[in-house]
């Protein structure tokens, strides 16, 4: 009888770890499909009119998106001139001025800052940029990203600052320099890598939000000159392709998730080389 | 550049301008971190003041009214509320098995390096943008849940008493099920990422006296190890539900979006994110607009408060290790 | 790192200045998708025409278009379902509707086995949309479709997800054919559907009907035709089942035409007349009355006083039917409101 129970146990010992296996590896085959559809769908796609072209009247093949690709990058330049500011300075103070209690209430907001659904952002960008001067701009959407992009910034920055050795802290003091100094001009650039890293991973992050957009930077079938005027994004026609019925424009939206896709990886997975080799601390 | 005291001789004087160099970079991070707080609370603040005319009118029963008609001015949030319910549970239903076992696999069984690896590649699938996952979502699953896992789950399933109420009726590939199939995969590497990172602070002797007593290894894992991380794992678990309830641009793709309340899980159906994506932009009249502020007054609510579990647990977890069972 | 902030400076520079053109005026405008693919059409045409005017048109719903422009977002609207009088007093200037076309909302269908048009009574529509009607070989539609051979299978019902002027049209129909239809959910440009999918757009709509097998669903004439989707005949008030097409949908709007009221705000579902096709509408660009910005004004009045005569000629070729002359020259002289 008690050999049947041990029988029994070992067996459901290498079961339950297979499929703990099979689990992992199955999650990783997820990531490798996604991949693969995207490449071949979008792979077949891509041309060179897709990324000079403006976008055709509705029905006609062809056509590019050239205005979308230009469009992000604009948007991912203003989100980086909003939020990055506030995120480092932020940063800097929880890890290095932060008293208690008021670093705690910071801390938390940020998490909640982080945790609020991207959609409520966009309304909450949409009543702050875009009514008052009642038209829709990349100014707006960037306000949106900015925004998103605070929470993950102020995190890995304070996380990389915190990891810088306090020893080189209390010799940079000993020499004399004063607090400030010593952030300035030693810790700032020991954890350099890790903050350049957390930056573009906010980047890469807000470079594919769809949602917080769809009322604030609207869309656009031409250049959007300046930054007042409703500007397209490759999220956006990525939506807006998929979900109409032509053949071409399906074609579109997966060349255009394609490159999406290819610039967020790119970015997550570079800056993981980049730590891993030299900066040091802990991965984010 | 320190402004104050002009450099006289002594070096009291030069202290106290160093300091006050201090003091101002103080101050600015202070400002910008209290930035922060300003723009927390002013998000807050809108959201209420901005829901004022729909909160009005219907009170709490805006909570249980089903019917969502602009043409007659009447809004109710429980179709969403349902919609996004059930969708975060499926998600979680998929999502929890799937990734505690990998995260088990992770922190157990396999070497550091492949761990690592692999976990590496597991967070990129958490990178991956919503959209992608909608695009994805409606050419690729869409289609499966139509063709074949639709008519697999109805025929096996539909029969059964009770669980059958769920897999009834006709199938149109979108549905309650599809968006929680597509939102599983989108939040399982929470799961496994902050599951394996828990795990792993279990202390080596938890492990080592179960095997010592002849457990298994799966034994010494299931009642020993995870019970130490049952504060995190759950921790980990509102976290992906709280990424779940806020998922928008995939969920809209797959959905149906009909605002309706059905058993079925192959229904159409339509959750608070979704609803505020199609209709914001065209929310003809003050009230209409209100009731959608409302809705996201509603989602800001629920995953302020899942956040908020999900963080107490995961440091309790970390702090001391889980409660003995 | 100094090197990298000049180029990226200069990409800035390059990037904010991309595409424009010395002075370039830039109008927005959003609104309907019954009417979008002849307005990026014309907009794109009057574009090349005029390459420093730029007209940014998005199709975000009929209601979409009427909201933004109350909001003052964009510089004029779209709608296939004219304002309501509640609406005109919400905005602060006064809103003129322009009509510019003539289309067609049809019955779009992906019945697998069938090919050929079917026949759709009035009856059929309304209750198939009520929810009443659940199966494509209902006697409802059987009967009037003898010789096609209708599966056995659920009807899957698509609407409209988002505010829509064709969702307006569309009701408008239903509530002159169906009581029970006018009394249970009214006519608007988003009702409480009693049945069905939610596509957004008339692209949406399209698209789901394309990749839904059973289902059904209503759309502007011409997406079924660039899409190659099957679409059915209309019963009319005659009781004729007439096919959308232009010369059904011109005698629609040949008797209001007549009539037409100074606003232009018309309906001509379900009119009188053997050759009608009964689910027509016109629809309206909507532009306030008084345009502060004197480039801006110019440029819309010119892109109307265009749309009229050369803008005209390329409607049927996107199977949209031209305005009635009599429309036509009632509008000129509607333009001369614009302050």
């Amino acid at each position: 009888m008690k050999r049947l129970l041990l029988i029994w146990r070992k067996s459901l010992n290498v079961v339950m770890l297979t499929l703990t296996g099979v689990a992992a590896f199955g999650v990783v085959c997820v990531l490798f499909l996604i991949l693969g559809y995207l490449v071949w769908n979008g792979g077949k796609s891509l041309n060179f009119d897709f990324f000079t072209q403006l976008p055709k009247p509705v029905g006609e093949v062809g056509g590019g998106m050239a205005n979308a690709i230009v469009g992000s990058l604009k948007l991912l330049f203003l989100a980086a001139l909003f939020g990055l500011p506030v995120g480092l300075m932020a940063g800097v103070y929880l890890a290095e001025f932060g008293g208690k209690t008021f670093a705690y209430v910071i801390r938390y907001t940020v998490d909640l800052l982080n945790g609020v659904p991207s959609i409520v952002i966009g309304i909450f960008a949409y009543s702050l940029a875009v009514l008052p001067v009642k038209h829709f701009s990349a100014l707006a959407g960037g306000v949106a990203l900015g925004i998103m992009v605070i929470p993950i910034t102020v995190r890995s920055t304070e996380e990389f600052l915190r990891a810088v050795p306090g020893s080189l802290r209390e010799a940079a003091m000993a020499l004399g320099a004063s607090k400030w100094r010593t952030i300035a001009t030693v810790v700032l650039p020991a954890a350099r890598a890790g903050i350049i890293t957390g930056v573009l991973l906010a980047l890469a992050r807000v470079a594919g939000e769809t949602a917080p957009l769809l009322f604030t930077a609207f869309s656009n079938r031409f250049w959007s000159p300046g930054w007042g005027q409703p500007i397209a994004s490759l999220p956006v026609m990525i939506y807006t392709y998929a979900i109409a019925p032509y053949d071409d424009w399906h074609r579109q939206a997966w060349a255009a998730g394609l490159v999406l896709l290819a610039l967020v990886l790119i970015a997550n997975v570079g800056t993981r080389i980049v730590l891993s080799r030299g900066g040091g601390g802990r991965s984010a | 550049m320190d402004g104050a005291a002009p450099p006289e001789a002594g070096p009291r004087a030069l202290i106290d301008s160093l300091r006050h160099g201090d003091e101002i970079a103080h101050i600015i991070t202070l400002t910008f971190a209290a930035g922060i707080l300003l723009i927390t609370s002013l998000l807050v603040y809108e959201l209420w003041v901005n829901s004022h005319l729909s909160r009005a009118k219907f009170g709490w029963g805006f909570f249980w009214t089903r019917v969502w008609d602009p043409n007659f001015d009447n809004f109710g949030a429980a179709p969403f509320i349902y919609g996004t319910l059930v969708t975060s549970i499926v998600s979680l239903a998929i999502a929890v098995p799937l990734g505690l076992a990998a995260a088990i696999f992770l922190s157990e069984l396999a070497p550091r390096k492949l761990s690592d690896t692999i976990s590496f590649l597991i967070d990129l699938l958490a990178a991956v943008p919503s959209v992608i996952y909608g695009l994805l979502g409606i050419f690729i699953v869409v289609p499966l849940m139509r063709t074949t896992i639709g008519p697999m789950l109805i025929g096996s399933l539909g029969h059964v008493p009770i669980i059958g109420q769920f897999f009834k009726g006709p199938n149109y590939g979108v549905g309650f099920l599809t968006a929680g199939i597509v939102l599983a995969i989108m939040v399982v590497p929470f799961i496994i990422s902050v599951s394996r990172e828990v795990l792993l602070t279990v202390p080596r002797e938890q492990r080592e006296a179960a095997l010592s007593l002849g457990a298994t290894r799966w034994e010494a894992t299931w009642k020993v190890v995870v019970p130490w991380a049952r504060s995190g794992i759950l921790g980990s678990v509102f976290l992906a539900l709280a990424r779940a309830l806020g998922e928008t641009m995939a969920v809209t793709m797959v959905i149906g979006n009909d605002p309706k309340i059905a058993a079925s899980l192959f229904a159409p159906g339509y959750t608070i994110a979704a609803v505020i994506a199609n209709e914001f932009t065209e929310a003809t009249g003050d009230l209409y607009l209100s009731a959608l502020i409302e809705l996201g007054l509603v989602l800001f609510l629920l995953t302020f408060i899942l956040n908020g579990l999900a963080r107490l647990l995961i440091i309790a977890t970390e702090r001391g290790g889980g409660h003995p069972s | 790192m100094r090197k990298m902030l000049v180029v990226l400076s200069l990409l800035l520079a390059a990037a904010s200045t991309a595409g424009a053109q010395s002075n370039p005026l830039l109008l927005n405008a959003a609104g309907a998708t019954f009417p979008y693919p002849i307005y990026s059409k014309w907009f794109d045409v009057y574009h090349t025409a005029h390459p420093n005017i730029q007209i940014n048109y998005q199709s975000i719903g009929s209601g979409g278009g009427i909201r933004q422009l109350l909001a003052g977002t964009v510089d004029f609207g779209a709608s296939d379902g004219p304002m309501s009088d509640d609406q005109l007093a919400q905005s602060k200037v006064k809103i003129l509707h322009f009509p510019t076309v003539l289309g067609a909302v049809i019955p779009t269908y992906n019945v697998p086995g069938v090919s050929t048009g079917l026949n759709f009574t009035q009856k059929a529509i309304a209750g198939i949309y009520l929810g009443t009607i659940t199966k494509w070989n209902d006697p409802e539609i059987a009967n009037a479709n003898k010789g096609v051979t209708l599966p056995n299978t659920d009807i899957v019902v698509v609407h409209r997800s988002d505010g829509s002027g064709t969702s307006y049209i569309f009701t408008d129909f239903l509530s002159k054919v169906s009581d029970d239809w006018k009394n249970k959910v009214g006519k608007g440009t988003s009702v409480n559907w009693p049945v069905g999918l939610g596509g957004k757009g008339n692209e949406g709509v399209s698209g789901l009907v394309k990749q839904t097998p059973n289902s059904i669903g209503y759309v502007e004439l011409i997406y079924a035709v660039q899409n190659d989707i099957p679409y059915g005949k209309v019963q009319n008030a005659a009781g004729k089942f007439v096919k959308a097409d232009l010369a059904g949908v011109t005698a629609a709007a040949s008797s209001a035409a007549k009539d037409m009221p100074d606003d232009f705000r018309v309906s001509i579902t379900n009119a009188p007349g053997a050759t009608v096709y009964p689910i027509s509408s016109f629809t309206w660009l909507l532009i306030p009355a008084q345009i502060p910005d004197a480039g801006k004004r110019d440029a819309i009045k010119d892109f109307l006083k265009w749309m009229l005569v050369d803008g005209q000629k390329y409607n049927e070729g996107l199977s949209y039917a031209q305005l009635p002359k009599i429309v036509i020259g009632k509008e000129s002289k509607a333009i001369a409101l614009i302050q």
